[in-house]
């Protein structure tokens, strides 16, 4: 096929050339489109680096920088100890539920074989469609002696379904030869689950356990629900008693002689670092949006 | 599955008892489940997961029959039959909630359901790949951010003292606050969920279109089909499989409406505007301790949901088109 070479992007001839009207007004939905989406997040990054007399006053952008609302968090010790323990919610409870999702899902590829495995997928499946409720599930982690503890945000959300799924998709795809040959050669199970069946599957490892983590990161109701003692909330928490339930960070000083940071950019400063792990993570994350990883999944 | 896996059970019987003359091995349950053992081990773990923490919680609904306490516990709380549920009929409150969740559900269905899938044509009808690259990077963010962060960034914009009323501020106009309008809030509720993950839901329908053979768009081209015709005629109707399975979810999830982000809000713009379903689970349940009552309203929710995706599974089939299940 005959095709016109145009910048980076081939058109095929029947396409025929956009008109320059349309493609104006293309232009200027998507830009106000990407402008909605992303002035927000720029805005609030920025002002929490204004200086105190710019956030004040209020600008639409600030020209005069400052570091003291950072400072003045990190003397207050609420948000990193919030920030620590979401660190820890989310490092463990991603290994924990990579562990257990992928351990889950190559038990459960081979259910023509093994008795009971097709029921105990289609039992997995159906919990997709339902759900216990708030109080049942609020019952069932008092009972277990979890209130207050931090594993009551790690264990009930251990195995995602949908995620084993995916997992699981992405197993029955795996070249049977070479798991087949370990077998013949006298590897056992775990062996070939440890030593063939993980590295083969670093992808989708990787996609599932950044999808976990970002959840363990913005846990918020179930922190709500199961933890009363605030020197184990997680950042989330601490977001939302600083900045929408307007409690004053304690201690948020950056010196005695110094007059406190503006309220205004202390929030911004605490939304900021909430926000931070999701962007870093995002570029990852993102690179995996087209291979079809999960839009495969969503299709089988 | 595949048909190499499906055989390998057979390689195995014949190095186990000789040759097989049957192409099915004659193995009885119980060697079967012992040759399969190590499967197990795999299993076991997780399907008892699934049992405590998805299948044990159903039987807590018992509380929505019982007059609960929690010092009596399950076994201790005498039963009340249906009593909960005549109270929750009476409830005014609990017709403001469910009048809430069914508005703001109708308006997430009328804005939030078709925005990614106008999204999606747009995006697609760009020539430029790394544009349309770009856009999509940027769209897809928000998808990400925990609602806390969502609604802390939008009071920081739409709230009082915000980006916008600093604005109107320097313009003559006062008191500009968003955030606290209790008459506007269900449309802000949805301009919120449509910021949130309108980029992302363009993914599937992205997939849905990739899946378009490209020969269809060039026929239609040489027959003289302009770009729109090709849209509405070729475009659309590949989407409508995957539209309609979304619609039956979210028909299945009428009932729930954003949780977090309405209990977030709730202290701005009141009880009245806000309440919803879960949330009313909440406050009566959790922090009022009328336990019974609220997982009667808990309960109820998640049986008409569910009568709702099965009810709307059937339709889309009786109209001809594919089911979830």
């Amino acid at each position: 096929m005959t095709t016109i070479t145009k910048g980076r992007k081939t058109i095929p001839p029947w396409m025929g050339p956009p008109s320059v009207g349309v493609r104006a007004v293309k232009g200027l939905v998507i830009a106000l489109i990407v402008i909605t989406m992303i002035y927000p997040l720029v805005y609030v990054i920025a002002m929490s680096f204004a200086a105190p007399s710019q956030a004040r006053a209020g600008v639409v952008f600030p020209t005069e920088f400052s570091l003291d609302a950072y400072r003045a968090i990190f003397n207050g010790g609420t948000v990193t100890q919030g920030l620590q323990n979401s660190l820890f919610i989310t490092v463990v409870g991603t290994l924990l539920s990579l562990a257990a999702t992928s351990m889950l899902a190559w038990g459960l590829v081979r259910t023509r074989q093994v008795p009971g495995a097709k029921f105990v997928l289609v039992m997995i499946l159906a919990t997709m469609f339902f759900s216990a409720g708030i109080i049942p599930n609020f019952m069932l982690v008092k009972y277990l002696g979890l209130l207050d503890s931090t594993w009551s945000l790690i264990v009930p959300g251990l195995i995602s379904a949908f995620n084993m799924i995916v997992i699981r998709n992405f197993f029955q795809g795996l070249p049977e030869e070479l798991i087949e040959a370990a077998r013949i050669d006298g590897a056992g199970e775990w062996r070939i689950f440890l030593r063939i069946v993980l590295p083969l599957s670093k992808p989708v490892l990787a996609v599932m356990g950044l999808f976990y983590a970002v959840g363990y990161w913005n846990t918020y109701f179930n922190a709500l629900l199961y933890i009363n003692d605030s020197e184990k909330w997680p950042i989330q928490v601490v977001l939302q008693q600083y900045v929408l339930a307007g409690v004053q960070i304690p201690g948020a000083i950056v010196s005695p002689d110094q007059p406190p940071p503006p309220g205004v950019t202390l929030q911004m400063a605490v939304i900021v670092l909430a926000t931070v792990p999701i962007l870093v993570v995002y570029p990852f994350l993102q690179r995996y949006f087209t291979s079809g990883v999960l839009t495969g999944a969503i299709k089988g | 599955m595949s048909v190499n896996i499906a055989a390998r059970p057979e390689a195995r019987t014949q190095r186990a008892s000789g040759p097989a003359s049957s192409r099915k091995p004659k193995t009885s349950l119980r060697q079967r489940i012992w040759r399969e053992r190590w499967a197990y081990t795999f299993i076991v773990p997780g399907a008892l997961f699934f049992l405590v923490f998805a299948y044990v919680p159903m039987l807590g609904n018992v509380i929505a029959f019982q007059q609960y306490s929690p010092f009596r516990g399950f076994a201790g709380s005498p039963f009340v039959g249906f009593a909960n549920f005549t109270v929750l009929f009476e409830d005014p409150a609990v017709l403001n909630a469910l009048e809430n969740t069914l508005i703001i559900a109708v308006l997430q269905l009328l804005f939030a359901f078709p925005a990614p899938i106008a999204l999606a044509l747009l995006l697609n009808s760009l020539l430029s790949d790394r544009v349309k690259r770009m856009v999509q990077t940027v769209v897809y963010l928000p998808y990400f951010l925990s609602w806390v962060i969502v609604i802390s960034v939008w009071q920081q914009v739409l709230g009082g003292g915000g980006l916008v009323a600093g604005l109107l501020d320097g313009w003559g106009v006062s008191g500009f606050d968003a955030m606290t309008n209790a008459d506007t809030f269900k449309l802000l509720v949805v301009a919120q969920v449509v910021w949130k993950d309108c980029g992302w839901g363009t993914i599937i329908f992205f997939a849905a279109i990739a899946g378009i053979p490209n020969d269809r768009y060039e026929a239609a081209a040489i027959d003289g089909a302009t770009p729109w015709q090709r849209t509405w005629h070729i475009t659309l109707p590949a989407l409508v499989p995957v539209a309609t399975l979304l619609l039956i979810l979210n028909i299945g999830s009428i009932l729930t409406v954003g949780f977090e982000q309405l209990l977030l809000q709730q202290p701005m713009v009141g009880a009245e505007a806000s309440e919803v379903l879960d949330t009313f689970v909440y406050f009566r349940g959790v922090l009022g301790g009328q336990w019974g009552i609220a997982t009667a309203a808990g309960l109820l929710k998640g049986v008409i949901g569910t009568i709702l995706v099965l009810a709307a599974n059937r339709f889309a089939k009786r109209l001809g088109g594919e089911g979830i299940f």
